[in-house]
């Protein structure tokens, strides 16, 4: 008998997704079967929306959609703009002078040319985050249906760069955002699809023994104690100096413990080398806290951390949606979160990890779980299942497709397709 | 004999931009929001990611416990089973009423953190025909195993209400079939569905058909195999 020569990307997420997941995809995808379908980013490579794209398109694609994927390009002022606007969505009180807002319109103007021949007849355009957000004002004969995809925090905007930007999106059919706290009123259906992760990207796919200990051994760490982790940028808001304090009150009770603090700080962010100089002082004189601040670890190192940590904290005061902490339950790791944001949505108290509100609390539950040593396999192993059931880009690109159907069917509540 | 038609489902989530952070506003928002959204706090809830064993079946209750820490609100807001009300006016009114009640009888005004506000959000749920049929109830003992979360939650949850008798399309099914199935029924009567994972309600499911209809279930895919 002939076998199949490739096996389709499908076919791969069912390894891990399930097939009733594929085929109910399969499903979903036939009323859509043919449909033109453009999304619309400003970069091909590096960050979470190129990472999702990478592989939406190709399902997508498999699946029977027509799906291009188009980039928009700008000038070093263009992009300078657009990372200010992001800055100042997630809170920052940053003002934009007038000639950058000028070129982030002109820039749109220009790149909406370009791309008209492919926008104009697409049934469904998502333009992906700020920087091609005005690509819509120059398609007043569009076609199709234009959703904008905010990948961002909006829940704490500084409010007169929101007021700048909504002007460029309240024109959409749809927006979606990753979770119902981030998403503003708008005028139009605003859907909530939480963020996901790929079980097939090198980051999310186990390191070998080997590898693992090559990455302890490069960094002092003994794999034979008990070692916990956080995996996060030197920010405030992710509390680097409580997890030391946790850890210290921790290493009361179990004295071998170690920590791995494991991030870097953004190159325009003054405020993330003041935190590393304190989490440097805070952990001076303890060889067993590891601070790995350079920020250019490879994903596998970082997963190779990952897999060696007995447990996972991501201890935040205020967070997104925290997909390190996804990535950390994906490798059957217990987490230990703040009660905060998307970690809220992950982790669930006493059955993928704890949630936690101080210093104390986390120290607690590390001590726990240290000496209940079946609990954090067990705890493990439901925070991995969570993942697989909730948080993969299949139940991402299934979102996708639903939303789809629902504005090609109108403001109906319940839709019975044949 | 009618064929059980497999059907399948998913939510999109809608956000409706209003938030409460008492229970006071709580009450407010319910009286005018959208009736989609009482439908997704009670039965939409259980398509979103969650583990089993869970201690409240509506997300009203859930964060009168986890976020206004008012248990007294939480457990009467919990024993309300949304089966028992004909639409989602009834269930609404039945909402505010046992809100009012509390209010009624505490002075104590409770605030959630400004980052646990309660989210009032609707769905618009998407059904499509899996083209799969049933022609015997003995064929659920293997097809149970096979079918998608989405149709567990069509068929056993949504069900209770679209049917006229606020039952799951399950039973609604065997009992057009005859008296045989009664006990079958009655056990399915059995299951709430509102405390496990769509997961874990699948599994039971698929062991309580077996373990009623196994045998038969067995043969009957044995003979049906080279044909289907």
């Amino acid at each position: 008998m002939a076998g199949r020569a490739t096996i389709s990307l499908l076919d791969r997420y069912a390894d891990y997704a399930g097939q009733d997941a594929i085929e109910q995809l399969r499903q979903l995808a036939q009323p859509l079967s043919g449909l033109k379908v453009v999304h619309v980013n400003s970069t091909r490579r590096g960050g979470g929306v190129a990472e999702i794209l990478e592989k939406l398109v190709p399902l997508m694609q498999e699946l029977g959609l027509d799906t291009t994927w188009e980039i928009i390009e700008g000038n070093e002022d263009f992009y300078t703009c657009t990372k200010s606007f992001h800055n100042a969505l997630q809170g920052k009180a940053i003002r934009i002078p007038e000639a950058l807002l000028r070129v982030y319109e002109e820039t749109n103007g220009r790149n909406a040319e370009h791309l008209r021949p492919v926008l104009e007849g697409a049934d469904f355009v998502f333009v992906h985050d700020p920087q091609p957000a005005p690509l819509l004002s120059h398609f007043s004969e569009r076609r199709g249906k234009w959703i904008w995809r905010c990948h961002i925090d909006l829940s704490h905007p500084y409010r007169p760069v929101w007021k700048h930007l909504r002007q460029f999106v309240l024109g959409y059919d749809a927006s979606i955002f990753s979770l119902e706290a981030f998403a503003p009123p708008m005028p139009h259906p605003v859907f909530i699809i939480p963020p996901s992760i790929d079980p097939l990207s090198e980051k999310n796919q186990p390191p070998t023994a080997e590898e693992v200990l090559r990455v302890l051994e490069k960094f002092g760490i003994d794999p034979g104690r008990p070692l916990i982790l956080q995996v996060s940028r030197f920010d405030r808001f992710k509390d680097p100096l409580g997890v030391i304090q946790a850890y210290r009150l921790a290493t009361q009770f179990v004295p071998s413990l170690q920590l791995v603090l494991a991030g870097g700080t953004a190159s325009d962010d003054p405020e993330g080398e003041a935190v590393l100089r304190e989490v440097r002082e805070a952990a001076e004189g303890d060889p067993d806290i590891h601070v790995l601040s350079s920020g250019h670890y490879s994903d596998r190192t970082i997963s190779a951390l990952q897999t060696a940590a007995d447990i996972v904290l991501q201890k935040s005061l205020r967070e997104g949606f925290g997909l390190t902490v996804t990535e950390a339950m994906w490798k059957g790791k217990p987490v230990i979160g703040g009660n905060t944001g998307g970690i809220r949505l992950q982790v669930i108290d006493h059955r993928t990890g704890f949630l936690v509100d101080t210093p104390e609390g986390a120290a607690m539950r590390i001590r726990y779980l240290l000496y209940d040593r079946p609990r954090i396999s067990q705890i493990g192993q439901n925070a991995r299942e969570l993942v697989r059931q909730s948080f993969l880009n299949t139940r991402h690109l299934r979102e996708y497709l639903t939303l789809m159907v629902a504005l090609a069917h109108g403001s109906a509540d319940r839709i019975e397709l044949g | 004999m009618v064929d059980f038609a497999v059907k399948d489902c998913t939510l999109a989530i809608v956000a409706t931009g209003r938030r409460a952070q008492t229970l006071r506003e709580l009450r407010d928002i319910l009286r005018d929001v959208h009736p989609g959204c009482v439908y997704h706090h009670f039965w939409g809830t259980l398509l979103r990611p969650q583990f089993a064993d869970r201690e409240y079946n509506n997300d009203f209750a859930t964060w009168c416990h986890h976020s206004l820490h008012d248990n007294r609100a939480a457990e009467r807001l919990a024993v309300i089973d949304p089966a028992e009300y004909t639409d989602m006016e009834s269930l609404r009114q039945e909402l505010i009423e046992v809100i009012d009640e509390r209010l009624d009888e505490t002075e104590l005004m409770l605030f959630a953190r400004a980052d646990q506000q309660f989210h009032f959000a609707r769905s618009v749920i998407v059904v499509f025909d899996t083209h799969r049929r049933l022609a015997r109830p003995a064929e659920l003992v293997t097809a149970l195993h096979e079918l998608s979360v989405g149709s567990i939650f069509y068929h056993f949850i949504d069900a209770r209400r679209r049917n006229p008798r606020g039952i799951d399309d399950f039973r609604a099914w065997l009992l057009g079939l005859g008296p045989k199935y009664r006990e079958l029924c009655a056990v399915l009567a059995e299951v709430d569905p509102y405390f496990e994972s769509l997961f874990a309600l699948r599994d039971r499911l698929a062991e309580l058909f077996a373990g009623h209809l196994g045998h038969r279930g067995r043969t009957e895919a044995r003979t049906r195999a080279p044909g289907s």
